[in-house]
């Protein structure tokens, strides 16, 4: 019976009603070969479209469906896994279509049969439906699914194995009370032993699942470092898959972002050069999480950021942010430098030095970039600025910063040059003094202080020299000077 | 009488200007006694005024002694307090300053030592720099193995590919007549393929026969593996050639139904006699096993019916000794110190013999 409807034409409703009505009454069908291809054009047609997944639940097929789940042959079994997989993808209702007539309990004594094929289907199954949102996951886990699929992970198939660490980890990420339970079944030791296997899918599967795990709370990500991943996860960030490496440096960023011990944890086992070097070997959304780590460790302390600062992460961080189109990885890189900058000056120096400053003015100044991208540059560069004494540096800024950088930018000269001398003349000589007198401030407020502590600093000749209209004033006493007469 | 109106007419004549006078006098001596007065008045209330004056000169005095003693006293114990104070601040200002100078020093060891070491800093910073590095060369050596892993199962997927195709091709050898060719008799030395195609086996034309299982089990019978009944599916030839018009089953099915093995219903897998052979096993096994045969009884069901057999110790070849059985007492009569002997009926013990009638039955009080 090959009457199977590969072609993807779209179907109008009335030929659904007929088809449902046609494969229905075949379901219930003697021979048995009948009844499995029924239900495999049942799953397909519902995977193809959620309307006719919709008509597959309208037309009354689920409990017939599973009712015979617990009854039949292996081949039968994997069929109706695939209706139920196939329908509950699409939506959360229909999802709940699912639950709701009775399919999770069978589901799960589908988990226990002895075929790998039907215990990947029925995983696969649980998965597509705990995916959804946190009351499915939790219907899925009461129906005492979790040990199931622990075991499920210990087989020696790696199709079963991938399709059940995508199970645990689409039901360990909505809430952490539904991760703890998968954490009580004893998954991490399984799933932290898995991560060696050479099948770039799987690992990403586990990948995916560790950090749905760790990412709630510090307890779980504890318990998930206790399984000791690392420094193994390091070589994933090394891995030909760019998948693999984007949820190793997933893992790694829902582990660093909870306290700075877990962070520097990470730093000591060298974590810091193995993203920094994964995020120069990728491009685009892969780096995405690479970059939100390092700006999360170095968030947490000083000496953190400095580690990240020595492992060479400040050129790795201003090239992002200079070569990436999208701006949201822009915005993630501006809000990272930012928090490695604003520690210390000698961290805003090491942040100034490598010249990003100009280019997070000009992304704050630009008129395309995101107001998420704007928000986030103007953040970093004031925090950046309110450190940094890295004069060279803070020049360009007097001449292109709008007035409300510019305040910050006066201030940190009106710091830095009471004390060096060698600075003060360098500010003259670069035409610095003379762009601070041409600004115009309104008397009593703080850029006028700010003006008027760096006039204190230099003798009143030159501040004269070097105020605007100069020119014409002397000329004026040119013209009224009278020559001594000989 | 004459005289007197007279005077009478005179002082009346006179009458007006004594009247006149009279008026004209009092009321100049009135203007002088005014005068008079106010002058006396004037006199007296400067006088007084004078005296007042003095009088209030000397209170002002007193009080002005008075108000600066106690100005003075007042004064004298604030400047006491002033002083105090101002002696308990320039104190406590010097152990403030003191007390700073102490904890400055203290406070730039403490956190120099411990919450901040700069040493321990640039030393952590050291080392994470070095584990850094360890681990970028771990991971480089890492990723260098695994393409030389790949290279290398890439060349041996190459090497397999090419041998295969060497043995397929290996009619293209050359002879001695006949140069191949990959032997060109114009090239000055031969191809590798020629090389190759040397060293090669060539494909037998049958693929092994499937090894079969001998075993003795019912459905082997029914295999049917003999080569004159049905060939077995997997040395079938290719059946995509051409199909079989008509809906025909897919062969491979067919043959499973065909061959499926027998499915014994359960009486026919168990032998009939299974529970009895297995009891006659566990008896076997038993007697082998156990050092007593006779089963383990309740005690008091199965002593009843056994006689005691004494053992052979306490039995002589006299027949069994009645001292320790039966009786218990020595008895020689002629150590007894009285000719009777004990009496051996014992008084009956009173309590049971009023079981049972002394206790209430069912609420009767005895």
């Amino acid at each position: 019976m090959h009457l199977l409807p590969e072609d993807q034409s779209p179907w109008i409703p009335n030929r659904q009603a007929g088809v449902m009505s046609l494969l229905r009454p075949l379901l219930l069908d003697v021979v048995p070969t009948i009844q499995q291809t029924a239900a495999l054009a049942l799953g397909r047609l519902a995977n193809y479209n959620d309307d006719l997944a919709e008509a597959v639940v309208k037309g009354d097929i689920l409990p017939q469906l599973v009712y015979s789940l617990a009854e039949q042959n292996r081949f039968y079994k994997k069929a109706a896994a695939f209706v139920l997989r196939a329908v509950g993808k699409h939506s959360p209702q229909l999802a709940q279509a699912i639950v709701d007539c009775g399919a999770l309990d069978t589901l799960v004594i589908c988990l226990e049969d002895f075929d790998p094929g039907v215990k990947e289907a029925a995983a696969w199954a649980l998965g597509y439906i705990a995916r959804h949102n946190a009351e499915l996951s939790q219907a899925v886990v009461d129906a005492g699914a979790v040990p199931l699929l622990v075991l499920c992970i210990q087989e020696p198939e790696v199709a079963l194995k991938r399709i059940a660490a995508s199970a645990l980890s689409d039901i360990s990420k909505h809430s952490p009370e539904l991760a703890q339970t998968v954490v009580d079944a004893g998954a991490i030791a399984h799933l932290a032993q898995m991560i060696l296997n050479p099948d770039a899918k799987l690992k990403r599967q586990i990948l995916s699942a560790l950090s749905q795990i760790a990412k709630h709370s510090v307890d779980l990500a504890e318990m998930v470092v206790e399984a000791e991943i690392f420094p193994v996860v390091l070589t994933c960030l090394k891995d030909k898959d760019e998948y693999v490496k984007k949820n190793a440096s997933t893992l790694i960023r829902e582990i660093a972002k909870h306290t700075p011990e877990l962070s520097q944890l990470i730093v000591n086992a060298g974590g810091a050069a193995a993203v920094i070097d994964c995020i120069g070997s990728c491009k685009g959304n892969i780096r995405l999480p690479g970059i939100m780590m390092l700006g999360y460790v170095a968030a947490h302390s000083e000496n953190l950021a400095m580690a990240v600062i020595i492992s060479k992460g400040v050129p790795q961080l201003s090239l992002c942010l200079s070569e990436e189109p999208e701006d949201h990885i822009k915005a993630a890189a501006a809000w990272a430098l930012g928090q490695i900058g604003r520690h210390t000056p000698e961290h805003a120096r090491a942040v100034a030095v490598t010249n990003t400053l100009p280019v997070l003015l000009s992304l704050y100044m630009s008129t395309e970039s995101s107001e998420d991208l704007q928000v986030k540059s103007k953040k970093a560069i004031k925090s950046i600025l309110q450190k940094c004494t890295y004069l060279p540096a803070l020049e360009p800024f007097l001449y292109d910063a709008p007035p409300n950088i510019l305040k910050h930018v006066v201030g940190q000269f009106s710091k830095v040059l009471p004390h060096d001398s060698k600075a003060r003349r360098l500010f003259v000589t670069s035409g610095g003094l003379k762009k601070v007198q041409e600004i115009k401030a309104e008397p009593g407020s703080l850029l006028q202080e700010y003006i008027n502590s760096i006039n204190n600093c230099y003798p009143e000749e030159i501040v004269r020299y070097y105020s605007p209209g100069y020119s014409e004033t002397l000329l004026q006493r040119v013209d009224s000077y009278q020559p001594l007469a000989n | 009488m004459r005289e007197a109106m007279a005077t009478l007419a005179r002082l009346q004549a006179r009458s007006k200007a004594v009247g006149q006078q009279y008026y004209f006098r009092n009321s100049v001596v009135d203007v002088f006694r005014k005068k008079e007065n106010d002058a006396a008045v004037k006199i007296q209330s400067w006088f007084r005024g004078c005296r007042v004056r003095a009088y209030i000169r000397h209170l002002h005095r007193a009080a002005i002694i008075v108000q600066k003693w106690w100005r003075s006293y007042s004064s004298r114990q604030h400047y006491q307090l002033v002083v105090k104070l101002a002696y308990y601040t320039m104190k406590m200002n010097l152990y403030n300053e003191m007390a700073v100078r102490i904890q400055r020093r203290w406070r730039g060891y403490k956190i120099r030592k411990y919450c901040f070491d700069y040493f321990y800093l640039k030393e952590y910073l050291r080392a994470v720099t070095e584990t850094n590095d360890a681990i970028r060369d771990a991971l480089e050596e890492f990723a260098e193995m695994k393409e030389r892993e790949e290279k290398k199962a890439a060349l041996e997927r190459e090497e397999k590919k090419r041998d295969y195709q060497a043995r397929k091709m290996h009619y293209l050898l050359s002879t001695k007549q006949i140069p191949g060719i990959y032997n060109s008799p114009f090239r000055k030395d031969p191809d590798p393929w020629e090389l190759r195609l040397q060293k090669a086996k060539p494909l037998t034309h049958q693929r092994p026969r499937v090894k079969q299982k001998h075993s003795i089990s019912l459905t082997s019978w029914l295999a049917c593996t003999s080569n004159r009944s049905f060939p077995r599916s997997e040395i079938l030839p290719p059946i995509n050639r051409k199909q079989c018009q008509g809906p025909f089953r897919d062969i491979a099915e067919v043959l499973e139904q065909r061959y499926k093995p027998l499915e014994p219903t359960l009486r026919e897998a168990e032998p009939i006699n299974e529970l009895k052979e297995a009891r006659e096993d566990l008896r076997r096994q038993e007697w082998i096993r156990n050092v007593n045969d006779n089963m383990f009884l309740p005690f008091s069901s199965y002593h009843k019916n056994e006689k005691y057999v004494p053992s052979m110790h306490s039995s002589s070849k006299y027949g069994p000794n009645s001292y320790g059985c039966q009786r218990f007492r020595d008895e020689n009569p002629k150590k007894w110190i009285c000719p009777k002997d004990f009496q051996t009926v014992l008084p009956s013990f009173d309590l049971f013999s009023k079981y049972g009638k002394l206790y209430s039955k069912a609420g009767q009080i005895v």
